[in-house]
């Protein structure tokens, strides 16, 4: 296990391969907020070849649905949902210039070739640590789709926000490493 | 014939939904201590630590254990000298979730099939009945979120593949679900029944207190082998790899059709909700 890394986003390549599955990071400043039906919407704009509403170059992507905020808090609980359900939108965004997703659980194969060979990284967070992981969320500010409600995406500010390297640019797998060492 | 009225009802399904998304049950923290204590994995020990601080926050600042507040499940069991007056009952309980996933700051998770256009009050809820003796109500409402459900199923086996046939079918399905059900995992097996009710058993199987054994010695039996080959497969916390994939696996069984051999897996999450109330 590597000590803990602190990266600043916007991401760039270099920042990105340095990474290796396994490395523990906290992540420093905006981020976007994005699930199953913003992804859908920002596919079908770069489909049809029209611009998207953020410009995702450099950016990380966080997948999660929060809940409402109370009064005085930035942001409800706010911890990832399963990333397996953005696999047909992620490698078009990473091919934009996606450079980060934070999200919880297995990727598929064109995914993690997709960050080979786009240079980009995937993030796990704690799964179900949505109240904790939002203490980390320090601003959060609806950007488009406000209609889909806690599927809009939201521009998030964030310090110290603690992830897990899982898929790096080498094709690394952290899941698939971490149970290999643990299986009886 | 005991008189209840329909807005009691609904002004206690409000208060469970709040209590069972803020409040994580003592027999989970218990587990995850002790889990904690015996897991190998440095990265795995770490996991527990943030559930554990997690479900402090929830507590203190009364936030949402996990922003996936999920589809209400309400389970019902009515006393049959109770009669509800002064309104609609399925209507009464959708009432109490629509208030408390709003008062209490929940995540609305309801939505359209196809246009998956949000419903934005979290209902309809899913409402479960079951009559029985006596002049009480208990209501139990068991937020469900999308994550873990998704990796739940319902097999017909044959019966010839036998309780293998079974253990196997549960950890092959554990293993798929690998990271994405948020490990460690609670797995609610059924067996028996016809096919709804085998998935009911299952999902029932989880209100179980945490770790408490079927009173059957071989059902126990076979949750403690499930167990201990489940967690043989290193998924680990949050599938980082460490010894802790589940916390318990609970299996309930009833009988079924002479032809027939069904089984259901209903997975849980480590943000494992559920409360209780009588009426
Ligand atoms: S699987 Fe459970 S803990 Fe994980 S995000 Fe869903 S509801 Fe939360």
């Amino acid at each position: 296990m590597s000590a803990t890394i602190r990266l600043k986003t916007p991401l760039s390549d270099s920042d990105v391969e340095k990474l290796k599955a396994g490395d523990k990071v906290l992540l420093t400043g905006v981020i976007y907020t994005g699930r199953d039906a913003a992804h859908k919407r920002l596919f079908d704009l770069l489909k049809e070849g029209k611009p998207l509403p953020v410009d995702l170059k450099g950016q990380v992507i966080y997948y999660v649905g929060p809940a409402p905020a109370k009064p005085g808090q930035a942001i409800g609980s706010a911890g990832p949902t399963t990333s397996g359900r953005m696999d047909a939108f992620s490698p078009k965004l990473m091919e934009i210039g996606l450079k980060g997703m934070i999200g919880k659980g297995m990727r598929k194969k064109e995914v993690i070739e997709a960050m080979k060979k786009y240079k980009a990284v995937y993030f796990a967070a704690t799964g179900g640590a949505g109240a904790l992981l939002a203490k980390a969320i320090k601003k959060a500010e609806v950007v488009a789709y406000e209609d889909l409600g806690p599927e809009a995406v939201s521009r998030l500010e964030v310090e110290d926000f603690p992830v897990i390297v899982v898929n790096d640019t080498e094709g690394n797998d952290l899941y698939q490493q971490g149970m290999q060492q643990y299986a009886r | 014939m005991r008189e209840i009225h329909a807005s009691e009802i609904a002004k206690v399904v409000k208060s469970l939904c709040i209590e069972a998304n803020l409040y994580l049950g003592e027999d989970v923290l218990a587990a995850f201590d002790r889990a904690e204590k015996m897991e190998e994995s440095p990265v795995g020990k770490e996991v527990f630590e943030q559930l554990k601080e997690n479900a402090r926050i929830a507590r203190e600042e009364q936030v949402a254990i996990c922003q996936d507040t999920g589809l209400a499940v309400v389970f019902v069991e009515l006393g049959q000298e109770v009669h509800i007056f002064g309104g609609d009952f399925n209507a009464a309980i959708n009432e109490g979730v629509k208030q408390g996933y709003q008062e209490g700051y929940l995540r609305k998770s309801a939505c359209h099939c196809f246009s998956r256009a949000n419903t934005r009050d979290n209902t309809p809820a899913v409402i479960h009945v079951e009559m029985v003796p006596g002049d009480k109500v208990k209501i139990t409402v068991a937020p469900k979120g999308g994550g873990s459900e998704n990796m739940s199923m319902v097999t017909m086996l044959s019966p010839s593949d036998g309780i293998e046939g079974i253990k196997n079918r549960v950890v092959e399905w554990v293993k798929q679900a690998g990271s994405n059900p948020c490990p460690p995992i609670v797995v609610g097996v059924g067996i028996g029944g016809t096919f709804e009710q085998t998935a009911l058993i299952a999902k029932k199987a989880l209100l179980r207190t945490l770790g408490e054994k079927n009173p059957d010695p071989k059902l126990a039996a076979l949750e403690e082998e499930l167990l201990t080959r489940i967690n043989n497969l290193g998924i680990g916390p949050q599938g980082l790899g460490g010894r802790f994939t589940a916390l318990a696996v609970h299996v309930e069984m009833i009988p079924c059709h002479i032809a027939s051999f069904p089984m259901a897996v209903n997975i849980n999450c480590h943000a494992h909700r559920h409360k209780e109330a009588v009426i």
